[in-house]
């Protein structure tokens, strides 16, 4: 049963937060914004990204060249401003009526002039700057390869003409650049510079707790390449049975999957490859195969299935009916009576989020829910999803970070096994309204960003939703190579009542 | 299906319950480790950087505080104290002149001496993390350690602290220096002016790290008690985790109250764990409980419980808003959840011995040990360090992982502090520690302390599965206290 929470304040009493990016174009702003948000949404705290470059997308249909962004092209400046404010109403809209608690609103924000009028539209708000610095020019070069030589702007040019021309755009910006300023200017304000992709940090003034953690997690992050290599231990004997939980060995099956995955290992031939398990017999049987040290996290056990722990589904269903059905109903927020719910999971398993972001190359050897619960930080999954995430045995899936997202390739390794999998129910009846307690983890996928019709005037923008293409996630059935962006847009009031979960 | 074709057969640690290979085979155990803080060979040589009576004593302390907690070994290396060993009496702030060469050539011997026993401890004594508190003020001493650094394989991390608010410092002062053994003979007027021309003489100098010329080193630096940071080239986890810690804490006067939830049925009947509610002695403790924070006056007082009932229960008493926190709840007895020690002994003779040999690795079966509390517990204290008024109602384990971590209790006190029923804790920074004031609330409960065994095993290792066991008499029912 789904505890309830009595006397407690709303969370929301908490004022929301703006976090302002700053910096030149291809200084990783939006790239920032976007982990950042999915690291948010996953640990329960709902936020959204407002990207003004989008909006003016929206507003000027067809880019022609960097003459838009001349500060002397006075029609562009403009448009660029409205743009701006019409971004800045949808971070109020979403704070206030959406019940938002983060908001990042991603734009250049290079004068102090743009920053004062953000500043002049979000009085109650707490404001935390994010400053990107970087001079290095073989990183800049990268990024514009990265993430804009391909972006709808650039979409009829070559790369070298794009490359160009960005090039020209950033120095549009350069002149009137006024970065913050810690001993003067900007000394009352909260924020963090970031100089040379994380090799130096200036942090001013945090306020709160939700600042102090973006702070650590940006000091966390890089862009060096690797791979994240997750899957499961080998099919064990409690699986072939069909219990849950436990602390059983390894099948027959289970040991040919950790030969298979030892070779596949090898193959990848990788520089420095740490491996991870939990303290379950059956991922450290997995691991001890691959013949190479390997490291045991407590935090990283299968989810405690508490009086359910090794039971057969259809026991749980007879003895204990009534957990059984709420499980169905809701299976992200189903605390398993003395044992734990994928919210609790998700809490447990952050440092190990915080550590993966640290390290390069890693192969975790995990759970079913654990491996969910990971997959949905990459995958910028919501609470919703999470628990139905297709993870099956005998299955590697390997993410690699590429330009916003991530890649993912799935990679059976081809060793019978049994399917642990189940499927949402269809024939669910979404139950009373829960209360949910406070410190309560609850992921959201990172919302759609907000898509503006043209712009005529300042009160005409109409906020219209865009449904993006949906994502496949891979199957145990085939291979597939999915880039990962924002899928879904389930919203999950995570205060004191959910009313629906389904889309206004 | 039976299982025989493994390269290495697991075994699980009778004492923590870890797989680990066994080692029976022959193949070297060296593969796996434990996910500890510090997952390097590499020890880590912190340096504090800044000028007299900018805090670097303090933050040297309570770091080492915390990595001990977190089972990171450290230790401090104060410079000043080596010099009072060295230099018997104190006179005056001649000492310090820069044109002194005989307090030159003693403060350097002295610098040396601490370099050693830093050697020492890293290298031969299993340390992890040696802080070195002295000024460090100018790039000459800065390059003299590096240089012992390199030579010795340790990383270096400087934790500058840079302050010219006068009432921060002249605060400083007055908390720290005045009853330090230097002035044990002066009055407060002479001291304080005695130690400003201590200051002077490191002032001129001063070369301060600096974002160019030392740009390839690892450092933070605090500026204004934490108003703003500068980091620079964190290299690993520890240095990353430390970072974060020393950008939470602050040094605002307020006071943290520990106590445990009211008596509850399952503690009269001497059961351990459980999720019961409170009984008719608990009732009456939640009530005085909200009486005395009432008399307290309290401002901004934030209250947290864990999601077990007991505690709630006590909470809701109080009438005031309180947050609860899945990771205060009560440890994990796993099998032996709502059992009574004799059961316990009954049942699992060979779990219950191994408990008493050592309390804080030993985890229940399919539960927990004091050791997984205090990994479980350390975003509570990130949190508790940012706060200022806090209330924790929490449980008997529990409470006593959160005092080690404010008390500086080692892991082998850890689990035999007194934290009785109906008792609240109020804990106050003060100097370079905690004041503690224990506040009994004058409602009888049961007592649900168990002493160190006086009996110990003489063969105490911890995979023996053939030790003697020599069952330790079990005292008499629940006492009331």
């Amino acid at each position: 049963l789904l505890k309830i929470l009595s006397g407690q304040c709303p969370h929301l009493a908490n004022p929301p937060t703006v976090i302002v990016m700053v910096g030149l174009p291809a200084r990783g702003k939006t790239y920032i914004s976007r982990k950042l948000t999915r690291y948010l949404n996953w640990i329960g705290i709902p936020t959204k990204v407002f990207n003004v470059g989008e909006y003016r997308r929206e507003a000027v249909k067809h880019y022609s060249s960097y003459d838009f962004f001349k500060s002397d092209n006075e029609d562009a400046v403009k448009i660029r401003q409205q743009c701006a404010l019409a971004a800045l109403r949808d971070v109020k809209n979403y704070l206030t009526e959406e019940e938002g608690q983060v908001a990042v609103f991603d734009a250049t924000n290079t004068t102090r002039e743009r920053r004062d009028m953000i500043l002049d539209h979000n009085i109650l708000k707490i404001i935390f700057f994010i400053e990107s610095v970087c001079d290095d020019p073989n990183v800049i070069a990268c990024n514009i390869l990265e993430v804009k030589v391909s972006c709808p702007d650039y979409q009829d040019c070559n790369k070298t003409d794009a490359m160009e021309d960005f090039k020209k755009r950033i120095e549009c910006y350069r002149m009137n650049y006024q970065p913050l300023d810690p001993d003067q200017y900007d000394k009352n304000f909260s924020f963090i510079k970031v100089i040379d992709v994380g090799r130096r940090f200036l942090v001013n003034r945090i306020q709160d707790h939700i600042q102090s953690r973006i702070v650590y997690y940006l000091m966390n992050i890089h862009v060096q390449p690797r791979s994240i290599y997750l899957c499961r231990h080998g099919e064990s004997q409690h699986n072939l049975q069909g219990r849950l939980g436990g602390d059983s060995g390894l099948s027959t099956r289970g040991r040919k999957f950790t030969e298979a995955l030892a070779k596949f290992v090898e193959e990848q031939n990788l520089k420095d490859l740490k491996v991870w398990t939990s303290q379950m017999r059956r991922s450290i049987q997995t691991a001890e195969a691959l013949n190479v040290p390997y490291e045991q996290w407590k935090a990283l056990n299968e989810i405690d299935a508490g009086v359910c722990e090794e039971m057969t589904y259809e026991e749980v269903r007879e003895r204990f009916p009534e957990e059984f059905a709420l499980r169905d109903q809701d299976k992200y927020y189903y605390r398993y009576p003395s044992g734990e719910s994928y919210q609790d999971l998700v809490q447990r398993v952050e440092p190990v989020i915080m550590e993966l972001e640290r390290q390069e190359n890693v192969l975790v050897i995990c759970h079913q829910a654990v491996m969910r619960c990971l997959l949905a930080y990459f995958l910028d999954k919501s609470a919703d999803e999470m628990p139905y995430l297709k993870c099956p045995l005998h299955t590697v899936l390997k993410l690699t970070p590429v330009a916003y997202g991530c890649k993912v390739e799935s990679i059976s390794l081809n060793v019978d096994a049994v399917n642990t999998h189940r499927d949402r129910p269809e024939e669910v009846k979404r139950g009373p309204t829960t209360l949910i307690r406070r410190n309560s983890v609850t992921p959201l996928t990172s919302p759609e960003p907000n898509k503006k019709p043209r712009i005529e005037g300042l009160d005409d923008a109409i906020l219209r939703e865009v449904t993006p293409a949906q994502l496949t996630l891979c199957s145990a059935s085939h291979t597939t190579l999915a880039l990962s962006t924002q899928v879904s847009h389930s919203y999950c009031l995570y205060i004191c009542v959910i009313s629906s979960l389904h889309n206004p | 299906v039976a299982d025989t074709t493994l390269t290495r057969e697991l075994t699980q640690n009778p004492l923590k319950k870890i797989w680990v290979p066994s080692s029976t085979n022959g193949l070297p155990e060296r593969h796996i480790s434990q996910r500890k803080v510090c997952m390097t060979n590499c020890p880590t040589l912190i340096v504090t950087v800044g000028l007299p009576a900018r805090g670097k004593t303090y933050i040297s302390k309570k770091l080492t505080r915390y990595l001990n907690w977190i089972d990171v070994p450290t230790k401090e290396f104060n410079v000043g104290q080596y010099r009072r060993e060295c230099v018997k009496i104190y006179k005056s702030f001649e000492f310090f002149r820069p044109d002194n060469e005989e307090g030159l050539k003693i403060r350097k011997q002295c610098a040396l001496a601490a370099l050693n026993d830093v050697r020492q401890f890293l290298t031969d004594e299993g340390g992890q993390v040696a802080v070195f508190d002295a000024t460090n003020t100018t790039r000459e001493r800065r390059e003299t350690i590096l240089r012992f650094a390199e030579q010795n394989g340790f990383k270096v991390f400087f934790v500058e602290s840079v302050c010219e608010d006068p009432d921060v410092i002249a605060e400083n002062i007055v908390q720290v220096k005045l009853g330090c053994p230097d002035y044990t003979h002066c009055n407060t007027e002479d001291a304080v002016a005695d130690f400003m021309k201590r200051i002077k003489c490191y002032e001129n100098s001063y070369q301060p790290l600096d974002e160019e010329l030392d740009r390839d080193l690892s450092f933070i630096k605090i500026i204004d008690v934490g108003r703003r940071y500068l980091v620079n080239r964190v290299q690993d986890h520890i240095q990353s985790r430390i970072v974060y810690y020393l950008m939470n804490i602050h040094i605002t006067p307020r006071s943290i109250y520990l106590c445990r939830h009211g008596e509850s049925d399952l503690n009269i009947k001497g059961r351990i764990g459980g999720d019961s509610g409170l009984s008719a002695r608990g009732k009456e403790f939640a009530k005085a409980l909200g009486q005395f924070i009432q008399s307290q006056n309290i401002r901004d007082l934030k209250v947290w419980t864990s999601q077990m009932k007991r505690t709630i229960q006590t909470a809701e008493a109080l009438g005031v808003p309180y947050e609860q926190w899945k990771a205060l709840n009560e440890i994990d007895a796993g099998v032996c959840e709502e059992l009574m020690y004799e059961e316990i002994q009954q049942k699992y003779p060979l779990e219950f011995a191994l408990r008493d040999q050592d309390k804080y690795r030993y985890r229940y079966p399919k539960g927990e040990s004091y050791e997984d509390l205090v990994q479980r517990l350390e975003p509570v204290i990130m949190e508790l360090e940012r706060q200022e008024n806090v209330l924790v109602i929490c449980h008997q384990a529990v409470m006593r992982c959160l005092l080690a971590y404010f008390l500086d209790k080692t892991a082998e006190e850890l689990p035999y502090l007194k934290c009785a029923l109906h008792t609240v804790l109020k804990l106050t920074p003060m100097a370079y520690g905690c004041k503690v004031e224990s506040v009994c609330l004058n409602v009888d409960a049961v007592n649900t302390h168990r002493d160190r065994p006086s009996v110990r095993f003489t063969n105490t290792h911890p995979l023996s599965m053939s030790v003697s066991l020599v069952l330790v008499k079990q005292a008499s029912p629940p006492v009331i206290a």
